[in-house]
C-alpha cells in the first residue's frame, strides 16, 4: 500500500481511464464536501444545527470510490460519514443543508431523521439509519436482487472499520461470498469507532478477512483519491462482468470528533491529529493536479470561490426553508394508513 | 392431497400455507421465498415442499443459518421492487433479527417520508402446546406489534390464512405473519379454490353470544370456542371474537361487541403482562367502562421467561378449554 501523499508529475489517470474533466469533477466534489463540513461545524458551534457529522479527511476515499459507480443504474448504500459520497450519488449542497437544519425539503427524510442519515430512492441511495452496519445487509439484498433479475447494475455499500465488527457485517460478507453478488463492499477504516482505536476493533485485518468469504481483498491508501478510485473500479467492474464481489479497505483519518457532541481529545492526541492532516486528500490532490498542469493556483482560488458561493447559497436557502409541518408526522407510517390507535 | 367441490377445498393450516405460497410464487415472478431449510426440505415444517424443483434456486433460497441475514437481505430484495417472503424457521429464533425487522423494516418508509417502501412478508411459526418447551414455544406478537411500521397478524383457521396470507404478500408494507404451530395440522376447514384478501383489521365475530365477549387469536381462539360451546349447553351464552390481526388492531368490533355483553375476558397464551390483552383490556377501560357489569378478565400466559417442557409444567403454563370455561362461566356469573 502506498502511504500518504499521490505521487506527483506521472500521468496516473489515463491508464485509470479517467479524463481532465473527471479530475476537476472529483476535486470540487472532495472540495465542496470539505467546504459543507467546515460550514456545517461552524454552523453547530454558533447554535443553528444541533448535530453534525463530520466527513473532513475521507473525502479522497469516497469520491475515488463512488466514482467508480455508474450513476443512474448502481445502488449506493453509505453509512452516516459519506457526505462526500452522496454528493457523488447526486445530493446537492442545498439539500445537505435542508437536512443539516432538519427542514421539510430534506430529501433524506423530510426532516424526520437526523442530519447525515442519506437516502433518495431518484439517486439510487438508500436510505440508512444510525444502527451500525444494518445497511451491509440490504446491500447485499439488493445485489441479490440485480442478480436474479441479471441486471449489470453493480451496488456499493461503505461503513467503517467499526461497522466490521457487527453481524450484519459478517452476515452481508457471507451472501456475497456464497452466491457470488455484485456488490463492492467499502471499509473507510479511519482508526477510531469513536473512541475505540482499531487495535482494540479488528483482530487481523479488515481487507484479509475477504478470504475467509471467498472473495478478493484489498487495503489501499484512502487518502488518495485516484488509488481509491482504481482499487474500486477493479471490483466494481469485476461485479459486473458477474465476477462476484470484492472488499476494499481505504485507510484515512477523521479530522473532527465522531460527531459534533464528541470530543476527541479524551482519546487521541492532537500531535497525532496534526499528523494526520499532513495526509490530508485534498491538497495532496492539488498537488497532483498541478504536477500534469490541470490546474494552477489561479483555477484553484477561482473553483473554490466557486464552491463557497454555491454552498454560502445553499446554507441561506436552507435557512430560510420551513420546517415540516406536525400535521404531517403521521404520514409514511404505512401506505395505506390502518385504523388508527387512539 | 383433498378433493376440491362446489369451489372449496378442505385443507389443513399448513396445507393452506404450502398451497397459497404456491399460488403466489405462480402468479408474481418477483416473488422470493428465503429462509432455513426452504429448499431442499422444503421448510422444516414442509410449508415450502417441492418448489425448490418448481421455481428454481433463485427464487428458493436456503440462506445461511442467520435470522440477521434473513431479514436484512429481505429488506434488500424489497427495496429493489421484489416479493421477497422470509421464513423465520421458528418465532423463537427471529431475534437475531429484531434490529432488521424494528429498526430497519418498520421505519424505513416513515424515516424516507415515504420515499422508500418495503413490502415484506416474514412468516413465522410461532405458540406451544406442541413440547417445545422455551424455544419451540414463544408467543411474539407483543415484541412486534408495539412497533409502528409493521403489521403483525394471526389468524387462525384456513380460510383467514388464505386470505390473509395473499393480502400480506400484496401488502405495500412489512407484515409478519405469524402461524401457530399447533394449529398447522389440528385445525381443518373449507378453503375457497380462488384468489382472495382478507383485509387486515377486521376482526371476526365466529360466535354470537349476549353473556360475555371473549377476544383471542391463534390456537386460544379455538380453544375459546370450545369453551363457550361448552357452556351453551348451561345456557351461558359466549360471543366469541377472532382478532385474527393484531396490528392493525380492530377495537369496533370489540367494542360493539362489549356494548352488548357488557363484560369482557381476553385469553392469549403470551405473558399476560403488557401482552395483546392488555392493550385491548386498555382500550375498553378507555372507550367502554360505563358499559361494564364486571371487571375485564385476562387470560394469559404466567410471570416465567418461557414455556416450560415437561407436561405438567407446559399444561400450568397454557390456558386450556377447561380453565377458559371456568372462567368464563366465573365472569357469567358476576
Amino acid at each position: 500500500m502506498s502511504e500518504g501523499k499521490v505521487s506527483e508529475g506521472t500521468d496516473r489517470h489515463t491508464e485509470l481511464g479517467l479524463k481532465e474533466e473527471d479530475l476537476i469533477e472529483m476535486y470540487r466534489y472532495m472540495l465542496t464536501a470539505r467546504f459543507c463540513d467546515e460550514r456545517q461545524w461552524a454552523l453547530n458551534r454558533m447554535g443553528k444545527a444541533p448535530f453534525v457529522v463530520p466527513v473532513s479527511g475521507h473525502e479522497g476515499a469516497q469520491v475515488g470510490s463512488g466514482w467508480a459507480f455508474e450513476r443512474g443504474k448502481d445502488v449506493f448504500c453509505p453509512y452516516y460519514r459519506d457526505l462526500a459520497l452522496v454528493l457523488v450519488a447526486g445530493l446537492t449542497p442545498e439539500e445537505v443543508f435542508m437536512g443539516l437544519f432538519g427542514k421539510a425539503a430534506d430529501p433524506s427524510s423530510g426532516g424526520r431523521q437526523m442530519p447525515a442519515h442519506w437516502g433518495s430512492r431518484e439517486r439510487h441511495i438508500i436510505t440508512g439509519s444510525s444502527p451500525i452496519a444494518t445497511q451491509v445487509l440490504h446491500g447485499a439484498g439488493i445485489a441479490l436482487a440485480k442478480k436474479i433479475k441479471k441486471s449489470d447494475a453493480v451496488v456499493g455499500t461503505w461503513f467503517g472499520e467499526g461497522g466490521t465488527s457487527e453481524g450484519d457485517w459478517h452476515g452481508a460478507m457471507n451472501m456475497a461470498g456464497i452466491h457470488q453478488l455484485p456488490l463492492v463492499f467499502v471499509c473507510e477504516n479511519n482508526q477510531y469507532a469513536i473512541s475505540v482505536h482499531e487495535s482494540k476493533q479488528v483482530a487481523g485485518s479488515v481487507y484479509k478477512r475477504a478470504e475467509g468469504y471467498g472473495m478478493p481483498g484489498v487495503q489501499g491508501d484512502g487518502n488518495d483519491v485516484l488509488e481509491s478510485y482504481r482499487l474500486t473500479k477493479e471490483a466494481v467492474d469485476r461485479a459486473r462482468a458477474g465476477g462476484g464481489p470484492s472488499l476494499i479497505e481505504l485507510r484515512t483519518y477523521r479530522f473532527y470528533s465522531h460527531t459534533s457532541d464528541d470530543d476527541d481529545r479524551t482519546y487521541r492526541s492532537k500531535e497525532e491529529v496534526e499528523e494526520a492532516k499532513k495526509k490530508d486528500p485534498i491538497p495532496a490532490f492539488e498537488r497532483y493536479l498541478r504536477s500534469i498542469g490541470v490546474i494552477d493556483d489561479h483555477r484553484i482560488a477561482e473553483i473554490r470561490e466557486e464552491i463557497k458561493t454555491i454552498i454560502a447559497e445553499a446554507v441561506k436557502a436552507a435557512e430560510e426553508a420551513d420546517f415540516p409541518d406536525p400535521s404531517t408526522a403521521m404520514r409514511n407510517v404505512y401506505a395505506d394508513p390502518p385504523q388508527e390507535v387512539t | 392431497m383433498a378433493e376440491s367441490s362446489n369451489g372449496v377445498t378442505e385443507k389443513n393450516i399448513i396445507q393452506t400455507i404450502h398451497d397459497t405460497l404456491h399460488d403466489e410464487m405462480k402468479r408474481d415472478d418477483r416473488m422470493v421465498i428465503l429462509g432455513e431449510d426452504v429448499g431442499a426440505r422444503g421448510g422444516v415444517f414442509r410449508a415450502t415442499m417441492g418448489f425448490l424443483q418448481e421455481f428454481g434456486p433463485e427464487r428458493v433460497i436456503d440462506t445461511p443459518l442467520d435470522e440477521c441475514l434473513i431479514a436484512g437481505v429481505s429488506i434488500g430484495l424489497a427495496l429493489d421492487d421484489m416479493r421477497p417472503v422470509a421464513e423465520f424457521q421458528f418465532a423463537d429464533f427471529i431475534f437475531p433479527g429484531f434490529n432488521q425487522i424494528v429498526q430497519e423494516a418498520a421505519r424505513i418508509r416513515y424515516r424516507s417520508n415515504g420515499d422508500f417502501g418495503l413490502p415484506l412478508v416474514m412468516r413465522t411459526p410461532w405458540g406451544g402446546g406442541v413440547h417445545g418447551a422455551l424455544y419451540h414455544s414463544q408467543s411474539i406478537e407483543a415484541f412486534f406489534a408495539h412497533v409502528p411500521g409493521l403489521k403483525v397478524v394471526a389468524p387462525s383457521t384456513p380460510e383467514d390464512v388464505k386470505g390473509m396470507l395473499t393480502q400480506a404478500i400484496d401488502d405495500p408494507d412489512p407484515v409478519l405473519f405469524l402461524e401457530h404451530k399447533k394449529t398447522y395440522r389440528l385445525i381443518k376447514g373449507d378453503v375457497p379454490d380462488e384468489r382472495y384478501t382478507i383485509p387486515f383489521g377486521k376482526s371476526k365475530v365466529v360466535r354470537e353470544g349476549s353473556d360475555l365477549t371473549c377476544v383471542s387469536y391463534g390456537l386460544m381462539h379455538h380453544y375459546c370456542l370450545e369453551a363457550a360451546n361448552r357452556l351453551s349447553t348451561d345456557g351461558i351464552e359466549v360471543e366469541v371474537i377472532d382478532l385474527r390481526s393484531i396490528y392493525p388492531l380492530d377495537m369496533d368490533t370489540v367494542l360493539e361487541s362489549v356494548g352488548k355483553t357488557n363484560k369482557a375476558m381476553i385469553v392469549y397464551e403470551d405473558n399476560k403482562f403488557l401482552g395483546v390483552g392488555a392493550e385491548v383490556s386498555a382500550q375498553i377501560a378507555e372507550h367502554a367502562l360505563f358499559e361494564l357489569d364486571g371487571p375485564v378478565v385476562r387470560i394469559g400466559a404466567p410471570h416465567v421467561p418461557a414455556m416450560p417442557y415437561a407436561p405438567t409444567l407446559e399444561h400450568w403454563f397454557l390456558p386450556d378449554p377447561d380453565r377458559i370455561e371456568q372462567e368464563m362461566r366465573k365472569l357469567a356469573e358476576y
